[in-house]
């Protein structure tokens, strides 16, 4: 990896999914994979992030929460979605309470497949956005 | 003083029903508190009874990722109970096996968020490295880190071979090692000890009267587990124990104590299971398409319960001659332990919400968002206030020593 121009912060918002790829995001904080060393961090408020990783296929009550948290984003920001039933429903698909997928409601820069994806997968999808958004701040200069 | 409410939530990652609570508090400390579920509904139950059993099963591990194994392990039963398929003995030894690796990595994630929530952060990291072990296991078994996708209906999907049990008994011996450590931090840390005792207490009587499950209910010394009252799999041939702590004060330390000595119980489960599995098949009926005429043409209802690392899980089947089955309800163990929430965080202080709300273990537990309403002026704290707050505690009552 080239030499880092910014530390990207991410924050972490579950729709309704079944928490596997929460524990995939987890754990791919922690030291085997260790998502810290490239100054990925997760963040407790979507108000300091940088990157909205979603997952799960946005159910009636969190459809309203999920336009929220990425009103609240700080602009310019990138969405990444992780997990087969953010992406499409996947398994979830025409159940009466799942209203999504999530790119129905925020537009999504990156979709991690995989249920859940592998923690390597995770680290992929959010450097892509990382540099979806350093390019995107070029151009704005 | 006058009260306040301070609703916290609904953004609960990782659940099987995201919650919101409504605490009442005066000052620092909780009068009440008032829950309110249904975020994460995503009626599986009702798009289940549009599916054949074996797609079921692969809806059913989505129900959590944690208790991936657990929900279709009681759903294959209770099919099972239904239809009364007899599953080889080899399944039922590797069904115990998988079943037991869950509720490893399942007791030590949990050891690391409960860390996490009082602000040992080095002890989550501690924690979730030892965890990596277990989840290569399930996946050089399965073939999968989260969602296994190994059960079937009168039997498992693969077979261990010999790579697999020389692999598992290493690991196995390599916990034997590690937990020391970590029981050390867990039992004998002052800190920790100082934020668990006395701390969210859930008494004998309130944990009966609440039907509380699992480790929950076990801390508060009532030994109750159905792999010892209703012994199935391979349990029945070996001799389980409850475990209950010998002077039961059904606080947050008493569970710790609990889960911790489980995952030593596990341990010695799978070694047991290691040493004594049969030879033979591992599924019932191998032809899939035939499986399923069979079961749409059977009739009757099952009920499958399982120990899952959080407690007991319950599956119901309805079958009445139909590709698909006619009623399907599923109970989590969280769902019992919801209530007995009310009694632990009665008295409590803020700072001690996480703590408390982890210690039932509800896959993952932290408030993501909390507002204050104070005279129709409202303050929010988030997670990280809430954090904050926590760790504050804890470094409070370091100085006190
Ligand atoms: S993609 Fe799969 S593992 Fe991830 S939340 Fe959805 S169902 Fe669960």
């Amino acid at each position: 990896m080239q030499a880092l121009k910014r530390a990207i912060w991410v924050f972490h918002l579950n729709t309704g999914g079944c928490n596997g790829c929460d524990i995939e995001i987890l754990a791919a904080l922690t030291p085997r994979y260790d998502l810290e060393r490239f100054g990925i961090k997760l963040v407790g408020s979507p108000r300091h992030a940088d990157v909205l990783l979603i997952t799960g296929p946005v159910t009636r009550k969190m459809e309203e929460r999920l336009k929220r948290v990425y009103a609240q984003t700080p602009d310019p920001k990138m969405v990444v979605v992780v997990g087969n039933c953010g992406s499409s429903k996947g398994v979830f698909h025409h159940h009466y309470n799942v209203v999504g997928p999530v790119d129905k409601f925020v537009p999504v820069d990156v979709y991690v497949p995989g249920c859940p994806p592998r923690p390597e997968a995770i680290i992929y999808g959010v450097a892509k956005a990382w540099i979806k958004l350093e390019k995107l701040k070029e151009e704005k200069k | 003083m006058s009260e306040f409410t301070l609703p916290v939530g609904p953004v609960h990652p990782a659940f099987k029903e995201p919650i919101q609570f409504k605490f009442k508090i005066e000052g620092e400390k909780i009068k009440s508190v008032d829950i309110d579920m249904g975020y994460n509904h995503r009626g599986i139950e009702r798009a289940g009874m549009k599916r054949n059993p074996v797609q079921i099963i692969y809806l059913s591990e989505r129900i959590c990722g944690i208790c991936s194994f657990s929900h279709p392990f009681s759903f294959s039963r209770a099919v099972e109970n239904a239809v009364g398929i007899e599953v080889p003995e080899r399944a039922h030894y590797i069904r115990t096996i998988i079943a037991e690796l869950e509720r490893l990595h399942s007791h030590l994630l949990w050891a690391g968020v409960a860390a996490h929530e009082i602000g040992f952060d080095t002890v989550l990291y501690l924690v979730w490295k030892n965890r990596e072990k277990v989840m290569d296991i399930c996946e050089s078994i399965t073939g999968n880190r989260v969602h296994y996708g190994v059960m079937m209906i009168g039997g498992v999907r693969r077979d261990l071979t010999e790579e697999h049990c020389q692999k598992l008994s290493k690991a196995m011996e390599y916990y034997n090692e590690t937990l020391t450590a970590i029981e050390d931090v867990f039992l004998n840390e002052k800190t920790i000890k100082m934020r668990t005792q006395g701390i969210g207490i859930l008494s004998k009587k309130d944990a009966l009267a609440l039907s509380a499950v699992g480790p929950t209910v076990r801390a508060s010394g009532v030994p109750k587990d159905v792999r010892v009252d209703q012994p199935y799999a391979a349990y029945a041939d070996m001799d389980v124990k409850p475990i209950v702590p010998e002077k039961a004060n059904g606080d947050i330390f008493d569970r710790v104590w609990c889960r911790l000595v489980e995952v030593r119980q596990s341990i010695q489960i799978i070694d047991f299971c290691l040493q004594n599995i049969p030879k033979g098949d591992t599924l019932a009926e191998k032809n899939i398409v035939k499986l399923l005429a069979d079961l749409s043409q059977a009739e009757g209802e099952g009920i499958g319960r399982h120990e899952a690392p959080r407690g007991e899980c319950t599956h119901y089947v309805v079958l009445n001659k139909q590709p698909n089955p006619f009623t399907w309800k599923a109970r989590a163990p969280t769902y019992n332990n919801v209530l007995p929430w009310v009694p632990m965080f009665k008295d409590a202080e803020i700072a001690d919400i996480p703590i408390i709300s982890a210690s039932i273990d509800p896959c993952i537990a932290c408030a993501d968002r909390v507002t204050i309403v104070e005279n129709n002026k409202t303050k929010t704290l988030n997670k990280i206030d809430l954090h904050k707050k926590s760790i504050e505690k804890s470094k409070r009552l370091k100085k006190c020593q």
